[in-house]
């Protein structure tokens, strides 16, 4: 084994012997740690030279315990792993107890996560201890006879859902306040019982109940209730009981195991604490599990984070009709010097182009009145009809020139009505391309759109409902969790929108916390709220939630260290240490590695950290199992000791070489009992051991417009590691800091498919690119303090008769429905791919409901379900009308990704093309009141062309232009796992002019004015020497200033006397006194506030070198490969017309 | 009547395909499996040992998509013999399925090991979709070939 170590003798010596300076030398280290049996500790210097091979076999033999390997069976958890950690070690020793009085549930016995219906399936099948004696006292209740018209008024059923009556056209349910008089019997309205007799006639429709909710139920059975944050002593009692007694099963071992729930439970009386990592560990924006004392949770609330209140949308700002294009025929060319060479865009193919003579242009000189009439519309404050009208509008792309909203346009409603619409899922956690589902395939066929999901399912919430409850209400047949699109058949049964059966309202739901009344299911949080999250109870669990475990994997190569990332992220992890997410258990580790890999013992009582080298890279093997993850609370000083040496360790290493693969393969063996999260910094292509890659790039054909190869992996060995570490619940996070190739394209897979996200800096230096450093150092703060969930799956369910494709993101798909995340964080995306196997016509309303389980990183297992609930029309008009053409372009964006990778990149593009040209043929087959020339699309598809041309000028699928093998690949991975925000901002960035913003329609927030620039189009032609611009393209943002900028302007906002004195390395805004710095600066940061990972930030200066990484975002101009966007919608049309 | 070499690569190639007949409905059931897994979760919980039951069967899935390369060395194998028994009728019908494998083998994912399917993308419904139908197709295309293998041998035994 040791072969190896010794091949190259020299290196390793030296390695030794700088080591051992550092830690002091001398034989120290081995007395203190654990681990005397291994000589590998370097301690003393000439250890190669002396000692034969046959000293690493005693270490060979200690790697062999069933630790590293077997999955955690019943001997997994009294492996020496918990026990290591002195004493704190929360779990009892002999896993088997826990799970022992659950009759037939023989968990141990098998791999534990290879079962995802282990996870739903026991709660029904699990006879769990003290929830079903209370039952009988909850039965009196229904015997109330409807006694009281006290509360007639108040709608019984708010929530009433769909009808299962066809040929209804009216989707969306009516209101109650429409009450019964003249409602047809399919009507979903839940009328206020007047009398009895009405009532039977709509009980077989939905069953209305005679029995009005008794508010203030005497007595209500509050140790059985479910308790809602917020809820007082006697709710907390509640908790105590019912889910300490479980608990206390579980920790049952001794006194200092107990100690864990123990803390974790507040005193009774504070409210809401119980249940909720607390939220000073989560600064920044991570407040989704502050706990929210009212006892209502508002779900729309976040809605205000998203980008400014709907109300000032409607208003465009005064001053822009006068800057309007002017006409476009004669400016479009002369304002982009790549037209002058070629003035006229193309000859006239078709009479349309009459429109493009100036007289022809005069009627569309104005299309501001009708886009302010458009914005107003989708704020809401149109009705309805109006709303579908105005998206149906037809629009002349070719004679449109500003079709760019003068704000980001905020998603479509999905048609639906107010009360349904009110508690639907916020379209920044759940959104679908069409917000009017096809009732058949068929009719999606027609419509040529993709039919999809977008899901930011662990995105930071302001406001959360969470909910403790013994019985998690679910669907007996199809498991979905009750929602607020259910129907309440009575009160006590209700019907899944997802499969339809009716399922029992267990008595515990009947009691509701909020209002602390008994009898009113349809009040409880789970059914007002679209997003909430429960407390799980030990049935979804496999195994004892696991504590935060955090591996670092370091590069320390030559390469590494020349880069100097080591500094900043150990500077970063070291002002971070107290804020990781985690508990009393959190664990630790580090591991570095170059040809060798580096083990850091940091074992509590240690004077030092202890290096432990092991050399063989071809059999890797961990030195010592108990201590190189330690207890971040107790090791602390050492894990800061470490931090402070690990940047001057290495900095005269010669070690060019990187054994990645190996090093992967130790943090899998040492990750492996417990699961948690490595990660990576990686700064070259790994050149030795397993895994090891070979330079695919060809330079010279970065800008070729034929096939770019070499975009799928070169080797399955990460692919299959990621999916070992998947399986043992270990999520793996890619940091590439590499000047040079490093076949990003295979690396990713590490991450790809363990649910890890991917970081890229290329060309890192920490003194040449100080704006990279900037943003890895952001980055770095972000990544290490944002929340994490561990072990989690999360499963999408649909309406019977829509059922899921293809699914698009960071995971492992194990089964149809289900992913499996080893790791998942807050700021991932997830695009899923649905098709229609069933007509949808015997239904009004299409549910879809994501629910994802995660063990938070305080140790507790929690749900956090999404319910989105869109109508279902039968007409194509409709389909085109509810259109979500931000979504469909971030769906088409991952289509076509993956299609680059398993079939060709042109292909890829393609596809794109014909995404746009088939849909638009579509319309002008269905529309009947279109002019047949021009190019027509629907209002809420004209931006259509104009996304997809972005789309292909991405660097994951442009062609032509020189682009890197790894940025292209980095980008692909970017628009695979981004929520779909960031996605835009990266695929079509927001440009305005920042140099005469006014305070016109400006945004009033909490005493600070932030003025609202219009949005302006990409192109060079918007663009004026006069002026300063902003364009934000979500990760990086520019702020390009022209060369007759007004000098107030340079010298109040940069803080530079004029444009010459300029930098033209400058990387943020100086905080300066004036208002028209203020002004700015509350701009900007109003664009950062909902976002989590902070852009860099470029000043651009008109004649500056940097110039093309600014006009590359232009992408409605012209480069010398790609179309301009009005030759683009001409390519269109030429499409079409074949 | 005599009993020839053509005889026996018949005999042969009748046996074989029975097995690979057997190889193919495997497959049917695996993918089929793989598909409908979700759909029974009910069941599921109701069995007594779900977890148990649940890995059998995913070890059943996995020994199917293993019997890939077995199958299709079974396949060249019978053509090799039809080869040196000079039918070429038989050959010429087993000849677009030979492609059709050395096709497929060769697009298979990037793998290190034997094998056709990659485990991260199988779930992907166009795939699983694609599977399915490529089973079907192999079980008519294996039963037709038995029964004409049958008849083959009949007739080389009687014809000699």
């Amino acid at each position: 084994m040791s072969t190896q170590g010794n091949a190259n003798p020299n290196s390793s010596v030296n390695n030794y012997s700088m080591s051992s300076t550092q830690n002091g030398g001398g034989a120290a280290p081995c007395q203190n740690g654990p681990g005397q049996m291994y000589p590998a500790m370097y301690t003393a210097s000439s250890y190669y030279s002396s000692a034969p091979p046959a000293a690493y076999p005693t270490v060979a033999g200690h790697s062999a315990p069933p630790t590293g390997k077997t999955p955690v069976s019943s001997t997994g958890y009294s492996g020496n792993y918990y026990q290591s950690s002195s004493g704190l070690s929360p779990y009892p020793a002999p896993g088997t107890h826990q799970y022992s009085n659950a009759p037939g549930q023989s968990f141990q016995q098998t791999a534990p996560y290879a079962m995802p219906a282990g996870y739903y399936g026991q709660v029904y099948s699990h006879p769990s201890q003290g929830q079903t004696q209370p039952q009988p006292q909850q039965l009196q209740p229904n015997l109330m006879p409807a006694s009281s018209g006290s509360n007639l008024g108040a709608p019984l059923y708010p929530i009433v859902s769909y009808p299962s009556a066809p040929g209804s056209s009216q989707y969306g349910t009516l209101r109650s306040s429409q009450t019964t008089a003249g409602q047809p019997p399919v009507s979903t309205v839940m009328p206020p019982p007047p009398t009895q007799s009405s009532l039977q006639q709509y009980s077989q429709g939905i069953g209305a109940t005679p029995t009005p909710a008794q508010p203030g139920y005497g007595a209500p059975p509050l140790s059985q209730a479910a308790t809602v944050n917020g809820q007082s002593n006697a709710v907390q009692q509640h908790y105590d009981q019912n889910l300490h007694n479980p608990m206390s099963h579980h920790y049952a071992a001794g006194p200092p195991n107990s100690q864990g729930p123990d803390k974790e439970r507040p005193p009774s009386g504070t409210p809401g604490t119980s249940v909720h990592s607390s939220p000073q560990h989560h600064p920044g924006g991570d407040s989704s599990s502050t706990t929210t004392d009212s006892a209502s949770p508002v779900p729309n609330s976040y809605e205000s984070l998203e980008g400014g209140g709907y109300s000032d949308l409607a208003a465009p700002p005064a001053g822009v009709p006068a800057k309007q294009a002017p006409p476009f025929g004669y400016n479009y060319p002369t304002m982009h010097p790549a037209y002058q060479q070629n003035p006229a865009p193309k000859p006239n193919p078709s009479p349309s182009h009459g429109g493009y003579n100036p007289p022809g242009y005069q009627p569309y000189s104005q299309p501001f009145p009708s886009l302010s009439e458009l914005s107003s519309a989708l704020g809401g404050l149109g009705g309805v009809s109006e709303l579908e009208a105005e998206t149906l509008r037809p629009v002349n792309l070719l004679q449109e020139r500003n079709i760019l909203p003068p704000k980001r346009a905020p998603p479509p409603e999905p048609n639906l009505s107010n009360d349904l619409r009110k508690v639907n899922c916020s379209p920044d956690t759940f959104r679908c391309t069409l917000t009017n589902i096809p009732q058949t395939q068929a009719l999606l066929n027609k419509a040529r759109l993709p039919l999809g999901l977008l899901l930011h399912p662990f995105r930071d919430l302001t406001q959360l409902p969470v909910i403790t409850s013994n019985t998690i209400v679910r669907c007996r047949s199809c498991r979905t969790y009750i929602n607020p699109f259910v129907s309440f058949l009575d009160q006590r049964r209700w019907k899944c929108n997802l499969c339809y059966r009716v399922n029992d309202v267990p008595d515990e739901f009947m009691y509701n916390p909020v209002t602390r009344s008994y009898g009113e299911p349809h009040k409880r949080p789970e059914v007002q709220n679209s997003t909430v999250e429960f407390i799980a109870s030990s049935d979804y669990m496999l195994r004892p939630p696991q504590p935060a475990v955090y591996l670092f994997l370091l590069d320390v190569s030559h390469n590494a260290v020349e880069s100097g990332y080591l500094n900043v992220f150990c500077q970063s992890l070291l002002d971070n240490l107290e804020k990781l997410p985690g508990d009393t258990r959190t664990h630790i580790g580090f591991v570095t590695f170059d040809s060798t890999v580096h083990f850091y013992n940091l074992q509590e009582g240690l004077s030092q950290p202890q290096m432990l080298v092991v050399s063989d890279i071809d059999d890797v093997f961990i030195p010592t199992h108990d201590s190189l993850l330690v207890n971040l609370k107790e090791s602390k000083e050492l894990v800061k000791d470490l931090l402070n040496a690990l940047p001057g360790m290495f900095t005269h290493t010669r070690e060019t070489q990187s054994a990645l693969g190996p090093a992967l393969q130790a943090a899998y063996k040492l990750m492996s009992p417990t699961g948690g999260r490595v990660t990576v910094f990686q700064t070259q292509l790994p050149t030795l051991g397993a895994g090891l890659l070979q330079s695919r790039e060809d330079p010279n054909l970065r800008s070729s417009t034929k096939n770019v190869l070499h975009l799928g992996p070169a080797t399955d060995f990460y692919k299959k590691l990621a999916l070992d570490c998947s399986g043992q619940q270990i999520g793996v996070d890619l940091f590439l800091l590499s000047s040079q190739y490093s076949d990003l394209a295979s690396l990713a897979c590490v991450s790809k498919y363990s649910a890890g996200s991917v970081f890229y800096y290329p060309s890192f230096h920490h003194i040449h690119n100080t704006a990279q450093k900037q943003k890895f150092q952001k980055d770095l703060q972000r990544y290490l303090t944002r929340k994490i969930g561990f072990e989690a799956v999360m499963r999408i369910r649909c309406t019977k008769g829509l059922s899921i494709h293809t699914f698009h993101g960071n995971f492992f798909v194990r089964s149809t429905d289900l992913l499996s995340l080893a790791n998942v964080n807050p700021d991932s995306g997830f695009a899923v791919q649905m098709s229609i196997e069933e007509s949808l016509a015997d239904t009004s309303l299409a549910c879809f409901q994501a629910a994802l389980l995660y063990t938070s990183s305080k140790g507790k297992r929690r749900i956090r379900v999404h319910t989105l609930c869109l109508p279902v029309v039968s007409q194509l008009s409709e389909v085109f009308a509810g259109a979500d053409i931000q979504a469909i372009s971030c769906l088409l964006a991952n289509m076509a990704i993956d299609r680059s990778i398993s079939s060709s990149l042109s292909d890829a593009r393609d596809a794109l093309v014909n995404a746009v040209v088939d849909c638009l043929t579509a319309y002008r087959a269905n529309g009947s009141n279109i002019q047949p020339s021009g190019l027509i699309a629907p209002a809420a598809l004209r931006l259509f062309p104009l996304y997809v041309l972005a789309l292909l000028k991405q660097k994951a699928l442009r062609t032509g232009t020189s682009t890197r093998l790894d940025e292209r690949v980095f980008s692909m991975c970017e628009l695979k796992s981004q929520p779909l925000q960031q996605i835009m901002r990266m695929v079509h960035p927001d440009l305005y002019r920042i140099d005469n913003m006014t305070e016109q329609a400006a945004l009033h927030l909490n005493d600070s004015v932030i003025p609202q620039p219009p949005l302006l189009q990409l192109t060079a032609e918007k663009l004026t020497r006069e002026g300063a611009f902003l364009l934000d393209c979500g990760s990086v943002m520019y702020l390009w200033v022209g060369k007759c900028c007004n000098e107030t302007f340079i010298r109040d906002v940069l803080g530079f006397q004029n444009y010459a004195s300029l930098p033209s390395n400058m990387t943020e805004i100086p905080e300066l006194q004036t208002t028209y710095s203020e002004r700015t600066r509350a701009f900007i940061s109003w664009l950062l506030e909902s976002r989590t990972f902070l852009p860099a930030f470029h000043v651009v200066k008109d004649d500056a070198s940097t110039k093309t990484s600014f006009f590359q975002h232009l992408v409605e101009d012209r480069t010398e490969s790609a179309f301009s966007y009005y030759e683009f919608l001409l390519h269109i049309q030429q499409q079409m017309s074949k | 009547m005599a009993f020839t070499f053509a005889a026996f690569c018949y005999m042969l190639a009748l046996l074989l395909t029975a097995a690979l007949i057997f190889f193919a409905i495997w497959h049917i059931i695996a993918f089929d499996e793989l598909k409908t897994d979700y759909k029974n979760p009910i069941d599921q919980c109701n069995t007594l040992n779900p977890t148990v039951d649940r890995v059998k069967k995913i070890k059943r899935v996995r020994l199917a998509l293993k019997l890939v390369l077995p199958e299709y060395l079974i396949h060249v194998f019978f053509c090799v013999m039809f080869l040196c028994a000079t039918e070429w009728l038989t050959l010429g019908l087993n000849i677009p399925l030979l492609a059709y494998h050395i096709w497929r083998y060769m697009s298979r994912p990037v793998m290190s090991g034997p094998g056709l399917y990659d485990p991260t993308t199988i779930m992907n419904a166009d795939i699983l979709a694609y599977c399915q139908k490529e089973g079907w197709c192999k079980l008519a295309f294996y039963l037709l070939s038995f029964f004409y293998y049958l008849y083959g041998m009949i007739y080389v035994l009687v014809s000699s």
